[in-house]
């Protein structure tokens, strides 16, 4: 007996669509990463002082920057809508015999989402 | 037959290979009647009855209960029982044995590591000590039941090996099904057994494993939902580990 093993191409992903879209909530991450370096870069750059944070500035008007900039972020908002989706496999809570619906884990999600960002907005926007 | 006309057919493209003959699969193809009523199951049993006796495959109760006759139906596994050709029709279905397992012949794949795999994670209650017969019964209530009814629905057909990648990838995972019945006993309150499980469910071939494909749960024809049976144990062990680090003199679980 010698059983044939099947080999798994490294395209394994590209040939379904399910497994493509895990692949690219998984590469979401690069851009999260990514734009978290900028953000690093740009606190480092109003560390140095004005003139340096200023010109910083300037060069994120740069096509290239925008362009950047708008790929994250749809990138960062396919990470958190397919991982808020995500939480009612890893919590479960039962009243008695049933278990709490789905929606009702997901929503609370976007709703700290909405809370969150717009305290966050208020803070920035009235200074 | 009333429903269709006998003239009809539909191709099935089958996954064929032979330890003693062949170095590598081949794919051959079968024209079979089309008939409505029909599933993948039975069109392979009217090629082995009418035409190549020689095709070998799996199967036993063609009602979705046994979980024998799990297969690749046009790359996505199923259980050919419930796949119907009316589904397909009129195009080819392509039929394989389930991926991610070595394949012993035709579309029989070998189901040893699986096997292993599960007997790993204890699927039975474990007591610390048993109560004698005289003392009755271990008594439960309808929400305790309810907590691991849909776990409990596994019948180890393995669509769910075959549906993920990380199986693939990386052989030794635990795998969806097996942490799904950990977690059928887990969550069990007659049962005890939890600490002696998670020895294999939070090893390095276990739940941390897995990177949420959710596909093990979409394949699923009992509606088990592994991928949270294995998100809910990352939740616990992580908890488990806080509780080790914060609270190291309360070995209490």
């Amino acid at each position: 007996m010698k059983p044939y093993v099947r080999p798994m191409p490294a395209t394994w992903w590209l040939r379904r669509g399910p497994y493509f879209r895990f692949m690219m909530r998984e590469f979401t991450s690069v851009f999260v990463a990514a734009y978290l370096v900028l953000f690093l870069v740009m606190i480092h750059r109003l560390y140095q002082g004005q003139a340096a944070y200023e010109s910083f500035l300037e060069s994120l008007k740069s096509p290239l920057a925008i362009l950047f900039h708008v790929v994250a972020l749809a990138f960062a908002l396919f990470h958190t809508i397919t991982w808020f989706n995500l939480t009612p496999k890893a919590l479960t809570f039962r009243i008695g015999e049933e278990r709490l619906p789905p929606v009702a884990i997901i929503a609370p999600n976007y709703l700290a989402w909405i809370v969150i960002s717009a305290m966050i907005g208020w803070f920035v926007l009235k200074g | 037959m009333a429903n269709s006309s006998p003239t009809e057919t539909i191709r099935l493209e089958v996954f064929r290979y032979s330890p003693e003959k062949d170095e590598a699969p081949r794919f051959q193809t079968y024209e079979v009647p089309f008939r409505k009523d029909w599933v993948v199951l039975d069109a392979l049993n009217y090629v082995k009855d009418q035409s190549d006796g020689t095709l070998s495959f799996r199967w036993s109760c063609r009602m979705g209960v046994c979980g024998s006759c799990g297969m690749m139906v046009n790359g996505i596994p199923k259980l050919s029982c419930a796949a119907f050709l009316r589904d397909y029709y009129p195009n080819p279905i392509r039929v394989e044995p389930l991926a991610n397992f070595p394949v012993l012949r035709d579309l029989v794949f070998q189901l040893d590591s699986f096997i292993e795999k599960l007997k790993s994670v204890q699927p039975w209650i474990v007591r610390k000590e048993e109560k004698p017969v005289s003392e009755g019964e271990y008594l439960q209530t309808p929400a305790e039941h309810a907590r691991y009814k849909d776990f409990g629905m596994c019948i180890n057909c393995m669509l769910c090996y075959a549906a993920c990648p990380v199986i693939g990838l990386e052989p030794n995972f635990l795998g969806p099904a097996a942490i799904a019945l950990a977690q059928r006993y887990n969550f069990d309150s007659r049962d005890q057994g939890r600490s002696q499980r998670q020895e294999v469910v939070a090893s390095h071939e276990g739940i941390w494993q897995c990177t949420l494909v959710g596909e093990c749960s979409a394949v699923c024809p009992k509606h088990v939902d592994p991928a949270g049976a294995i998100q809910q144990a990352k939740v616990t062990s992580t908890m488990d580990w806080f509780q080790e680090v914060l609270w190291p003199w309360g070995t209490k679980r």
